[in-house]
C-alpha cells in the first residue's frame, strides 16, 4: 500500500520548506510517557490525569498537563477534562512519580499469563444443568 | 538486540497495526517526524484560537457568543492534548513554543487569513474545521498511540464545531441581502485557502520510501482534498450559495466533482510568512507568552515555598 | 411597580454578569498558560449563562401583559436587552467594566467580584422571587468554584515572587476604589429590599471583608480596610447608569453587529 507522509496539514512543513524539527532532549524519564521532563525550563511540573467518569467505575487516564502544584492541578484538570461532564473524581499524579514496566521486557513479563487459562472461568466446561455458577 | 533487530520489531508492530508507545523503541527519524507533525499541529490549534477569537467580543447574539467562546476554548483543549502527545517524545512544551515564536515550527497557514466579517466564523467552522476534521478522523488511525489517542479525543470535540459554523451560514442564508452577501462572500474568501489545508499535490510529495511504510499518515493529500469537494459542494446547495470556482463540475465518469487549479504562488506564500497575518498571529502569541512569564514564575515559587513550609512543619511534628 | 422594581433588580444582575463575562473573554486566546486560558473562559462561560438565563427572566417580565415598563420595541428578548441598550440603561458595578489589565488585575477583579457574588447569591437562594431564587441556587456552585480559583491567584501572586506580589499590589490600588459600591444599595436594591424579593447587600460587607482579609493575610497583603486604604473615597454611579469611560467601548464592541445590522436574526 502506498501511503503518503508529506501533508501540509496543520502547519506539517516539511524542515527542507522552513519547518524546523523541535530539538529532542533524550532522557530517562521515569514517567511511562517516557517525556523529558527533568529540567524543563520554566515549564510548570507535568502532570498525569486520572478521571471516574462515573460512581462505580475506575479512574481512568486521559491524559496530561501541566501545573505548579496539586491543587492546581486537580483545578486544571476539572478545566480541561471535565468541560463535557466527563467526570465525578479526579486523580492527579506528578508524572516523575510514575514507574513504568520496561517494554523490552514485555515477554517476559506478560507472557507467562498466557498458558494460565485455567484461570478463566471458560475454562472449566460444566454440565448445563448447573445454574447460578 | 542490534538496531536491525529494533527496527524489524517496530516495523512489525507497523505492519500488524500494533501503536508504538513511548518508551518503545523507534527510528530517531520517526521521532523526528512525529515531533514536527505533532508540534505543528499543536501550534495550529492555538493559532487558530486567534483569528475566530477575534470576534468574541462582538458576536450578533449571547447564544452565538456563548457557543464560540466553547469553540475557541476547545482549540486551546485540543492544543494542550498535542503538547502533551509531543512531551511523550522528549521535547518540553516551553521547548516547542520556543520554536513557534522564533518561526522555526509553523502552523497551518490557513490561520494567516483574517476574519473580516461575522461570517467568517460560520465559514471557518464549515470549511476550515470541515477539512481539519478529515485530516483528523484519518489521524486517529496514526501508528504513534499518544497522537491517535489525542486524536479521538480531539475528534469528539470537533463534532460540534462543523456545525455550529455551518448553523451561522444557514441563518445568514435565511437573513437579510445583506446577510446573503456576507454569507458568499466569506465562502468566496475561505473557499480555496480551506483547499491549500490539504497541501501540495501527491505528485509534489517528498516523502521517502521509507517514511511511507510509517502509517503516521494514511491517504494521501489528493485522496483527502477530492472527498472534501466532494463533500462540500454538496452541501454549499443547502445555503443557497455557490463555490467560487468556475470548473467546478460533476464528472459522471469519475463520480467525483470535477475542481480547479489551486493557486500554489500564494500557498507557498503564505508558508513563508507573507499571508496577511503572519506577523500579527505571532506578535499575538509571543505577547501572550511573555506577559505571562512572570505570572507562570509566580506560581512557581509559591509552589516552592508552600512545599517547603510543609516539609518545615512535617519536621517540627516529628521533632 | 413591584414589577419595575424586580426587573430593574434583575437586569443589575444580568449587566454585573455580562459585563464581566465580556472582560474576560477578552483573554481567550492570549492567557499566560493553556491551562489558564481554558480556566478563565470558563468562568466567562459560566457568566454568560447567568446572564442569559436572568435577561430571560427579565424579558419575560417585559413581555408580559400591561407592561409599564420599556415597551415600544415589540418583544423583549435576551438579545434585545442585552444589545439595544445605551450606557445610562446598563445597571452593572463599575467592578465588572473594569479593565483586564495585567493577570493580577483581572485575578483581582474576580476576587472581589466573586466573593461579593457567592454571599449575594447565598442569600438570594432564599428570595421569595422563586426564579430568581432557582437562578440564584444552580449559579452558586459556579461562584463557589470561582471564589476557590481567584483566592488561590491571589495567594499565588502575592506570596510568589516580588514582582507579583508588586503587581497585585498596583491592581489592589486600582481597584479598591469600586468595591464600595458593591455593598451601597441602587434604588432599585432598597425597593427590592422592602418589597421582599432582593439582598440586603450592606448586610453583606462584614463576611466580604473577612474573607479579603483572609486571603489578603494567604497572600501576605495587609488588611482589605488597613494600610491607609479606610479613607480611599469610593466611586459609585454605575448601578445606576453612571457608568467610567470603560463601558461605552464595551458595548461597542459587544453591541456592534446588533446596531449594525438592525432586525436581522443571527
Ligand atoms: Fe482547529
Ligand atoms: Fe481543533
Ligand atoms: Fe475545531
Amino acid at each position: 500500500m502506498e501511503i503518503r507522509l508529506t501533508k501540509y496539514y496543520y502547519g506539517d512543513i516539511p524542515e527542507d520548506k522552513g519547518g524546523g524539527s523541535n530539538t529532542i532532549k533524550k532522557t530517562s524519564s521515569s514517567s511511562p510517557n517516557g517525556g523529558g521532563r527533568d529540567g524543563a525550563g520554566a515549564d510548570w511540573p507535568l502532570w498525569e490525569v486520572f478521571i471516574r467518569s462515573k460512581q462505580g467505575i475506575d479512574h481512568k487516564h486521559v491524559g496530561s498537563l501541566h501545573a505548579a502544584d496539586a491543587q492546581m492541578a486537580i483545578e486544571n484538570a476539572r478545566d480541561v477534562y471535565t468541560r463535557r461532564m466527563e467526570g465525578v473524581s479526579i486523580w492527579v499524579v506528578e508524572s516523575k512519580f510514575i514507574h513504568a514496566s520496561n517494554p523490552d521486557e514485555a515477554a517476559s513479563l506478560y507472557e507467562p499469563a498466557n498458558d494460565k487459562v485455567y484461570r478463566h472461568p471458560t475454562f472449566y466446561d460444566l454440565p448445563d444443568e448447573l445454574t447460578h455458577m | 538486540m542490534s538496531v536491525q533487530e529494533l527496527e524489524k520489531i517496530f516495523l512489525d508492530k507497523i505492519d500488524q497495526e500494533i501503536k508504538i508507545e513511548p518508551k518503545d523503541w523507534m527510528p530517531d527519524a520517526y521521532r523526528k517526524t512525529l515531533v514536527r507533525q505533532i508540534s505543528q499541529h499543536a501550534h495550529s490549534e492555538i493559532v487558530g484560537m486567534l483569528p475566530e477569537g477575534n470576534w468574541i467580543g462582538r458576536a450578533p447574539s449571547l447564544k452565538r457568543k456563548a457557543i464560540l467562546l466553547a469553540k475557541v476554548q476547545d482549540e486551546a483543549g485540543h492544543g494542550l492534548y498535542l503538547y502533551s502527545a509531543t512531551e511523550t517524545l522528549g521535547t518540553t512544551r516551553e521547548q516547542t513554543i520556543v520554536d513557534l515564536h522564533s518561526g522555526k515550527a509553523k502552523y497551518s497557514s490557513i490561520f494567516n487569513y483574517p476574519t473580516l466579517t461575522w461570517a467568517d466564523i460560520g465559514a471557518v467552522g464549515w470549511l476550515v474545521d470541515g477539512a481539519a476534521i478529515l485530516n483528523q478522523v484519518m489521524l486517529c488511525r496514526t501508528s504513534y498511540g499518544p497522537y491517535a489517542r489525542a486524536m479521538v479525543r480531539i475528534c469528539k470535540e470537533e463534532s460540534f464545531h462543523q456545525r455550529q459554523g455551518f448553523d451561522i451560514l444557514v441563518a445568514l442564508s435565511k437573513g437579510t441581502q445583506e446577510q446573503r452577501d456576507m454569507c458568499q462572500d466569506a465562502i468566496n474568501r475561505w473557499w480555496w485557502p480551506s483547499l491549500m489545508m490539504f497541501g501540495p499535490h501527491d505528485s509534489e510529495s517528498t516523502n521517502s520510501e521509507q517514511s511511507t511504510k510509517w502509517k503516521i499518515k494514511r491517504m494521501s493529500n489528493d485522496e483527502l482534498r477530492q472527498k472534501f469537494v466532494d463533500m462540500i459542494a454538496e452541501q454549499v446547495k443547502v445555503l443557497n450559495m455557490t463555490l467560487p470556482d468556475p470548473h467546478l463540475k460533476w464528472n459522471e465518469q469519475t463520480n467525483h466533482y470535477d475542481f480547479g487549479e489551486i493557486n500554489w504562488a500564494e500557498f507557498w506564500n503564505v508558508v513563508k510568512g507573507n499571508g496577511p497575518c503572519n506577523k500579527q498571529r505571532l506578535d499575538a502569541r509571543r505577547k501572550a507568552w511573555d506577559e505571562g512569564a512572570w505570572v507562570r514564575e509566580a506560581a512557581t515559587a509559591y509552589a516552592a515555598k508552600r512545599k517547603a513550609r510543609a516539609e518545615k512543619q512535617e519536621e517540627k511534628q516529628i521533632a | 411597580m413591584t414589577k419595575d422594581i424586580l426587573y430593574n433588580y434583575t437586569m443589575h444582575l444580568a449587566d454585573n454578569a455580562l459585563i464581566l463575562a465580556q472582560r474576560n473573554s477578552e483573554w481567550c486566546g492570549h492567557g499566560p498558560v493553556l491551562e489558564q486560558d481554558i480556566a478563565i473562559t470558563n468562568i466567562s462561560l459560566d457568566l454568560i449563562g447567568q446572564a442569559r438565563s436572568l435577561y430571560q427572566y427579565a424579558a419575560e417580565l417585559i413581555n408580559a401583559p400591561s407592561p409599564s415598563i420599556g415597551g415600544g420595541r415589540g418583544e423583549a428578548t435576551e438579545d434585545s436587552l442585552a444589545y439595544l441598550r445605551d450606557v445610562r440603561q446598563y445597571k452593572n458595578c463599575l467592578l465588572v467594566e473594569q479593565p483586564n489589565g495585567d493577570w493580577a488585575q483581572t485575578i483581582l477583579r474576580q476576587f472581589f467580584f466573586s466573593t461579593y457574588q457567592y454571599l449575594l447569591y447565598q442569600q438570594l437562594q432564599k428570595s421569595t422571587d422563586d426564579t430568581l431564587a432557582a437562578i440564584a441556587e444552580k449559579s452558586l456552585k459556579e461562584v463557589t468554584y470561582h471564589v476557590r480559583w481567584s483566592s488561590e491567584w491571589v495567594v499565588r501572586l502575592g506570596d510568589g515572587t516580588p514582582e507579583s506580589h508588586g503587581r497585585l499590589e498596583n491592581a489592589l490600588e486600582e481597584l479598591w476604589m469600586y468595591t464600595g459600591e458593591l455593598f451601597a444599595p441602587a434604588t432599585y436594591e432598597a425597593e427590592a429590599v422592602t418589597a421582599g424579593f432582593g439582598v440586603e447587600v450592606s448586610a453583606l460587607k462584614a463576611a466580604w471583608e473577612q474573607k479579603v482579609n483572609e486571603i489578603f493575610g494567604e497572600a501576605t497583603l495587609p488588611d482589605a480596610a488597613a494600610g491607609g486604604r479606610e479613607g480611599i473615597y469610593m466611586q459609585t454611579g454605575g448601578k445606576e447608569g453612571v457608568h467610567s469611560e470603560q463601558l461605552g467601548y464595551i458595548l461597542a464592541e459587544l453591541q456592534y453587529m446588533q446596531r449594525a445590522y438592525p432586525g436581522a436574526e443571527w
